[in-house]
């Protein structure tokens, strides 16, 4: 017990460590998946896909969160609009996910 | 010519042989027209992500035709006369989504 309350009157309360922390500055930036993987044609026949793009109550996520490009987006929207009117997708849900 | 697909909903109270005949009586009034047929798949009794008309599930159908853009008024009519089909969708392709159909096409049949 004697050793630590010397050690920490000594650091006068100061955190050391031993090896610097490793924090991640760098920040992962976003980009439009259909642009990386060359995706002209956004399905709307395809509701697993398109899960991806809404939320737990089925809205849709907005471009600052998926990352998405404006144009896919518009996309994506008549994509999620559509499936909507053919029941494949809901149009209020909860916990979808 | 434009190329279309129609996707349509059929009541899930009728039986195997009137879903046919119902996708039939579509595809030859779309034949009659003078439209062409691409092809025709039948997903199946599927459940709705919502209730249509109290039902819970239904057939889906899609047609992908190659047609004159004057027809699909009197089609889109017809689809609408008819009590079995509970929801449509017309849509037509640009050429992305006609490139995507060949595609989608092509994987269905080597999955079948």
């Amino acid at each position: 017990m004697s050793s630590i309350d010397q050690a920490g009157k000594a650091n006068q309360g100061e955190i050391r460590y031993l090896t610097p922390l490793e924090i991640s500055t760098k920040n992962n930036k976003k980009y439009c998946r259909f642009k990386r993987s060359g995706i002209k044609y956004i399905d709307y026949k395809d509701p697993d896909f398109l899960l991806k793009f809404i939320n737990e109550q089925g809205k849709i996520l907005p471009r600052r969160l998926t990352g998405t490009s404006l144009k896919f987006q518009r996309k994506i929207s008549v994509a999620v609009k559509r499936a909507r009117h053919l029941a494949l997708l809901p149009y209020q849900a909860d916990m979808l996910k | 010519m434009n190329h279309y697909e129609a996707v349509f909903i059929l009541n899930p109270v009728l039986s195997d042989e009137q879903v046919k005949e119902t996708v039939k009586k579509f595809e030859d009034y779309l034949s009659k027209k003078g439209s062409e047929i691409i092809s025709t798949e039948h997903w199946g009794l599927k459940k709705l992500a919502y209730p249509i008309q109290n039902k819970q599930s239904g057939f889906y159908n899609l047609i992908d035709f190659k047609a004159l853009p004057t027809i699909i008024d009197s089609f889109e009519l017809e689809l609408r006369r008819d009590e079995r089909i509970m929801r449509y969708l017309n849509v037509k392709l640009d050429k992305y989504a006609d490139a995507w159909s060949v595609k989608r096409r092509e994987r269905n049949t080597k999955k079948a």
